[in-house]
């Protein structure tokens, strides 16, 4: 009980009571010593290179989709307006407006390319978001806070590629299959793809990277010059989202 | 001087009540709101501003027009506006409240409002936003207050409030520049991303403001015995005269850019409003009976004949208000989201739920706006007995 | 003071009105009601019993904080030493550490509905015995 009173007298208090509030932190802190973890993966500058030649090699396949929204617990909402999405297909003229060409090869006209968040070196969103509860990690990945967002879904007018979603209503009953190794989202915050970091802390890939039958995305780090994916930007010409503005895309297609 | 707003005659009476049932009918919804999520209105993944967001815009320039009759009194002396100042400063009063209020009706969270303050972040303009919105409510009920009370004694003003009044002035333009801020820079949304946005913003609120002061004070004429008097009147229709063609100005230049450029990004979003885009026509009649109104009110305003006849006046500033609600509480929002980002054209149109609770929000600023008038009228007229 | 009876038997209603629900329960017998969340069968926890009844929630804190917004997943406690499920290092997790032994029902379910709070991090974080249930079903 007079630990909430001094809890609010924190809020409340300004900060000379801030100061109570920090201390008692660090107190919670000297008891739970806690350390980094061993087995991540060393990277400095995660990205993901999409082949979407391969992509096309299974037109229809969702194994990615479906991936994502199991790990992460994605409900199905149902209607377009209410929608809750990380990782999804798209049109090439609608994932890449204004680059399209009128005569193009009809598989990469009628082939969906996969979208998600572009985890950008210059995010817009982050800078926008009032309180902090989006920021860029110095590993590249765009977080979200689902704890400190209050809703105010200013990233979402700033994110210019329609990569976050709003819980409009309650997820948890949308969802088809629980995974109880992460959590849900309450009504009323922003979400979007994290690049797995849940997975990347115990050295594992993304989970649509591990779920693609032809191995059409590779994900590495931009910053080790004998990586797989640095490899593949040497050699193969891509292109990425909306280039123009500046926000440094992560994320970088082969068409 | 509170006790004033608890004795009145039937007529006012019977206006508290409405208002107070149409805000409990509000709150109600609101509470619906809060248990169900923002689903029940018409945002959605798309358009994720709208009816909310839209009239807090609106009303941000409503507070700001504040300054059209602080600054000719305070500045250039213009002894004509001594009596309406104080109505201008509880307009803005009322119109910060009821701004917050929309704020926190839109937000997903609104128990964490707090975190803007736990965690201040500078680059984010929302964070400016409310400190420059809370500033300058703070000064408002300041300054109305002092100088009301000073008026009450028959006294002058204390000196020191003077300089408090003058920082009003700047911190007017201040709110709805950072207003406009908070849209015009996002990439993204290339509706927005217009420098003329900021100096619109004021020519629609140094027009919609004072043409709302002019029907108030018509109001006021009507229904108490408190007359500001013709020449008041006069002036304000002038500034709302000048605002007005600045602003049509200013969307015509914008218009300009885009369509002759004809970058698709710029250009479609000014085709989903005046002409509808991919069979979608929503805002179109609404675009452009605003465009009418503001064509009828711009040759009753700039006519001296017609402005200088007040039943005209009436109309004019009517059709100026109407006008520019349509374009910012009704177009401007929500056409920055259609087309979206990828291309697509959404569909918004607020719900029953939610225009019902921003007329419980309109309803609370009418309420605070009909108590600090009548507090004000009273004090005037215990001073014209005494 | 004026009408010093009816002052009075006004004040003693009050009070009796005001306290009904007090009195109501120590009439009843519920007043004496203790909670008795159940301790797992085996197990040591992360820190002491004390330690826990005080700050489990500022605890609980401290780990949201340190996994979401700087990427340290792992539990030391504080005897300097990583914690340990299994033999596997334990997460600072709600879900994955704690109601690993604990059941949410009949543990944190009993004090938090005793003092009638209700802590939202279940609205997100999944009590696990749930999708067993539903596994079953």
């Amino acid at each position: 009980m007079s630990i909430d009173r001094r809890k609010f007298l924190a809020i409340a208090g300004g900060a000379a009571a801030i100061g109570i509030a920090g201390r008692r932190t660090l107190k919670v802190l000297a008891k739970n010593v806690i350390s980094k973890p061993s087995a991540t993966l060393a990277g400095k500058r995660w990205a993901m290179v999409i082949d979407l030649k391969k992509c096309r090699e299974l037109p229809g396949c969702t194994k990615c989709i479906q991936a994502c929204d199991y790990a992460h617990n994605i409900p199905d909402m149902g209607n377009s307006k209410d929608e809750i999405k990380w990782i999804w297909k798209e049109k090439f003229n609608h994932a890449f407006v204004e680059q399209e060409n009128y005569f193009v090869p009809d598989d990469v006209k009628n082939n969906p390319a996969i979208l998600f968040c572009n985890h950008c070196d210059n995010p817009p969103c982050t800078n926008v978001c009032p309180t902090q509860a989006t920021w860029k990690r110095e590993d590249g990945v765009v977080m979200m806070d689902w704890h400190r967002c209050i809703g105010c879904r200013y990233c979402m007018a700033a994110c210019p590629y329609g990569s976050r979603s709003f819980n409009w209503r309650d997820p948890r009953p949308h969802i088809k299959q629980l995974n109880p190794d992460f959590p849900t989202r309450e009504r009323g915050v922003v979400e979007k793809c994290n690049f797995c970091e849940e997975r990347l802390s115990r050295g594992l890939l993304p989970a649509c990277v591990e779920a693609c039958p032809v191995k059409a995305m590779t994900f590495g780090n931009l910053e080790d010059p004998n990586s797989e994916i640095r490899e593949i930007l040497n050699k193969r010409f891509t292109i990425r989202r909306k280039p123009e503005l500046g926000t440094q895309p992560e994320i970088y297609y082969i068409i | 001087m509170l006790e004033n707003a608890f004795s009145g005659s039937k007529k006012y009476w019977t206006w508290i009540i409405i208002l107070l049932i149409l805000i409990g009918i509000g709150t109600i919804t609101f509470i619906y709101q809060m248990n169900t999520g923002l689903g029940i209105t018409g945002m959605g993944r798309d358009v994720t501003w709208g009816f909310y967001i839209a009239q807090f815009t609106f009303l941000v320039g409503v507070a700001a027009s504040a300054v059209m009759v602080v600054l000719p009194y305070y500045l250039h002396n213009y002894k004509e506006f001594g009596k309406i100042t104080i109505l201008g400063e509880f307009l803005a009063v009322g119109s910060v409240i009821m701004c917050m209020t929309f704020i926190f009706a839109d937000m997903g969270q609104p128990l964490r409002m707090l975190n803007m303050f736990l965690y201040p972040t500078p680059h984010s303009l929302m964070f400016w936003d409310a400190m420059s919105l809370g500033g300058y409510l703070v000064l408002n009920v300041l300054i109305s207050q002092v100088t009301l009370d000073a008026e009450k004694k028959g006294m002058h003003p204390p000196k020191w409030i003077k300089p408090i009044i003058i920082l009003s002035i700047p911190w007017a333009v201040s709110i709805h520049t950072v207003t406009a801020f908070l849209y015009q820079g996002l990439a993204a949304r290339p509706f927005w991303l217009s420098a003329i946005m900021a100096p619109r913003f004021l020519a629609t609120a140094f027009s919609a403001g004072p043409a709302l002061l002019i029907l108030l004070c018509m109001m006021l004429r009507r229904t108490t015995k408190f007359d500001v008097g013709y020449q008041p009147i006069q002036k304000l229709a002038i500034i709302a005269t000048y605002a007005m063609l600045l602003n049509v100005f200013f969307l015509l230049m914008e218009i300009f850019t885009a369509l002759y450029s004809g970058i698709p990004g710029h250009a479609e979003h000014f085709k989903y409003l005046y002409f509808g885009l991919d069979g979608n026509y929503r805002l179109v009649p609404w675009m452009w009976l605003s465009t009418i109104l503001a064509v009828v009110s711009l040759i009753l305003l700039v006519t001296p004949k017609y402005r200088n006849n007040e039943k005209l006046l009436v109309i004019a500033s009517a059709s100026v208000f109407l006008s520019i609600w349509l374009d910012k509480g009704l177009g401007m929002v929500v056409t920055g989201f259609i087309p979206s980002t990828l291309g697509y054209v959404p569909d918004y149109w607020p719900t029953l739920p939610e225009v019902t609770i921003s007329i419980g929000i309109y309803a609370l600023g009418a309420l605070i706006i009909t108590v600090l008038y009548k507090i004000a009228l009273s004090v005037r007229r215990q001073l014209k007995v005494s | 003071m004026y009408d010093t009876g009816k002052v009075i038997i006004g004040i003693i209603i009050f009070v009796l009105l005001f306290t009904s629900p007090l009195l109501l329960n120590l009439s009843s017998g519920e007043g004496t009601y203790r909670p008795d969340p159940k301790l797992p069968a085996s197990g040591t926890c992360v820190e002491s019993k004390s330690y826990m009844k005080d700050y489990h929630m500022e605890m609980l804190n401290t780990w949201r904080n340190m996994v979401v917004r700087q990427n340290y997943r792992y539990l030391k406690t504080s005897d300097g030493k990583y914690f340990e499920i299994n033999g596997h290092r334990a997460e600072m997790s709600l879900t994955k550490t704690c109601l690993n032994c604990h059941h949410k029902a009949e543990f944190c379910d009993k004090c938090h509905n005793y003092l009638d709070v209700q802590p939202y991090c279940w609205n997100c974080h999944i009590d696990p015995s749930l999708i067993k249930k539903e596994v079953e079903r």
